[in-house]
């Protein structure tokens, strides 16, 4: 691994150097290191690319990082992450990938991760995807996350796009059971011509099962991003989408809303703001010593939880 | 420090609906002035163009000798000048650490953080990392945006209405914030309707239809401030 390899790994995923816990780090398509830990299996796929990482029951306080990197030209790096999380377990899973073009081709990564979380079990995913090198080489990311929660439990899924990515289709497919909760948070700035589309899908079947997304999005220059977020309600349960954009430039987003109930015990929430900075704000840190454009990073950075 | 000259300002284009129709002023330095006068009058308006918020369209400001006149608001901070403003602004994502920290130069330390909220009646512990959006109620709102002026040590501080949406039971620690929190060097603009913050002042200024209508100490100015209002509608609301 060479020092762009670490810059990335420490920009997606906060590794400074190899990680405590269980690990699994893919390079160009290719294996770099892996440990498994008490509780925690990583077993490459036969039939595809990818991974299955197998959770025991009761594990608890366990960490498990699987970033991705790649920095190779025309290289589309296609990957199937399944993970089987047993009943009662606490875990931290810190996924995402950094992706580094210089050249003419488009380089990039499609994972698809499905988790299929046990009963009464807390999974905190976390997903950071990045682009460096040229503005103009393409660096393409189109994630998808198939969810499955059982009865009880609870997912807290944060995904972040810290920018340079000139393309990305991010999808997400929920399943929600009895009394289970999924709390997704989700940040994108796109700048420059970039392009992020965002669909959520969250089946509410599960009685008192709930769900929150909330997007927090920054568009700048001529960029562009659509966000989808359909949450059907098949039982008592509670969902409420947030979708907050500021737009900058000549930048554009779109936000879509679907909510449908097949249950009259549903109830579900939806509220949507695009918008510039308010003037207000900049003024207020002005009055502080901040040039405008100190405020408009200061604001953005504090939106985007960067 | 501050020199106020012939300071006029129009709500429409062609000066006809004078706000200010001519300030003059000399604020001496260490001192703590209230600016008062019924709704509408131009208080606020004479606070934000010292602040720099709202362009002056005609006269001069001189703050510590240098004319500051064509500085905008940062230039003007930077300068020396703190503002806490009526209504404060809400933010998705910034806490009050931050805004803190923003206000004391990028950088704070949790001790002197929690000072700065302590002072303005805040419980620091809770209050440090709550984001300044709609959770918070106007109150807790108002104290913050104080304590981001106090983190600033400005020679200078406006406060436009500081009162305002503070309950009653904390008033007193307000008044104790301008009389012993503020370096004792520093000048103090308070904006306020509040009587009780009168007899803090070392002096009152009482603006009617565009321009200072008397100035003096509490002494010579609450008595005269009881005669005028019957006359002038002082407490407009």
């Amino acid at each position: 691994m060479d020092k762009l390899d670490s810059k990335l790994l420490q920009e997606i995923a906060d590794l400074h150097e190899i990680p405590q816990g269980a690990y699994n780090i893919r390079k160009n398509g290719e294996l770099v290191a892996r440990n498994n830990v008490a509780g925690i299996e990583i077993v490459t796929k036969q039939d595809k690319p990818g991974i299955d990482i197998y959770i025991k029951d009761n594990t608890k306080n366990q960490s498990l990082h699987i970033p991705v990197i790649v920095t190779q030209q025309g290289l589309n790096d296609l990957v199937y992450n399944d993970f089987y999380i047993g009943k009662d377990c606490d875990v931290v899973i810190v996924a995402g990938c950094g992706v580094h073009n210089d050249g003419n081709t488009a380089n990039g990564h499609d994972g698809i991760h499905t988790f299929f979380i046990g009963e009464n079990s807390r999974v905190k995913y976390i997903e950071k995807h990045l682009g460096t090198g040229s503005e103009k080489a393409e660096k393409i990311l189109n994630p998808t996350t198939v969810l499955h929660l059982n009865k009880g439990a609870i997912m807290k899924m944060e995904t972040i796009q810290l920018g340079g990515v000139s393309a990305s289709k991010r999808k997400t497919i929920a399943e929600v059971l009895d009394d289970a909760v999924l709390e997704i948070n989700e940040s994108i700035l796109t700048e420059f011509a970039q392009t992020a589309t965002t669909e959520f899908e969250v089946n509410l079947n599960g009685a008192n099962s709930r769900v929150n997304v909330v997007s927090r999005s920054v568009a700048k220059g001529t960029s562009k991003q659509s966000f989808v977020s359909a949450v059907n309600g098949n039982n008592k349960c509670f969902g409420h989408v947030e979708c907050d954009a500021i737009v900058m430039d000549k930048a554009q987003v779109m936000s879509t809303p679907a909510l449908q109930n097949t249950d009259a015990d549903a109830n579900l929430t939806h509220e949507a703001a695009i918008g510039k900075i308010a003037g207000e704000q900049l003024i207020k840190l002005q009055t502080l010593g901040l040039t405008q454009e100190q405020a408009e990073n200061v604001i953005i950075k504090a939106f985007l939880k960067k | 420090m501050l020199t106020l000259k012939n300071i006029k300002f129009s709500a429409d284009e062609d000066g006809q609906k004078n706000i200010l129709a001519d300030i003059n002023f000399d604020f001496k330095a260490g001192k703590n002035y209230i600016i008062t006068g019924a709704n509408g009058c131009g208080k606020s308006t004479l606070a934000k163009i010292i602040m720099g918020i709202y362009p002056l369209q005609s006269g001069q400001i001189l703050f510590n000798g240098k004319d500051i006149t064509k500085m905008n608001v940062t230039q003007r901070a930077n300068a020396g000048i703190g503002f806490a403003f009526q209504q404060p602004v809400r933010f998705k994502g910034l806490t009050a650490r931050d805004l803190l920290e923003q206000a004391n130069g990028g950088k704070i330390s949790t001790g002197m953080a929690c000072e700065y909220l302590s002072k303005v009646g805040l419980c620091a512990r809770e209050y440090l990392d709550r984001e300044l959006d709609n959770t918070l109620s106007g109150g807790e709102l108002k104290r913050i945006e104080i304590a981001s002026v106090l983190a600033r040590n400005c020679p200078l501080n406006i406060f436009d209405e500081p009162e305002a949406g503070i309950d009653i039971w904390s008033f007193n620690s307000l008044v104790d914030i301008f009389k012993n929190s503020i370096n004792a060097n520093s000048t103090n603009i308070i904006i306020s309707h509040q009587e009780k913050l009168f007899a803090s002042a070392d002096e009152i200024i009482l603006i009617a239809d565009g321009k200072i209508a008397m100035s003096g100490t509490p002494k010579e100015i609450l008595p005269k401030l009881n005669n005028f209002s019957k006359c002038n509608k002082l407490r407009g609301n």
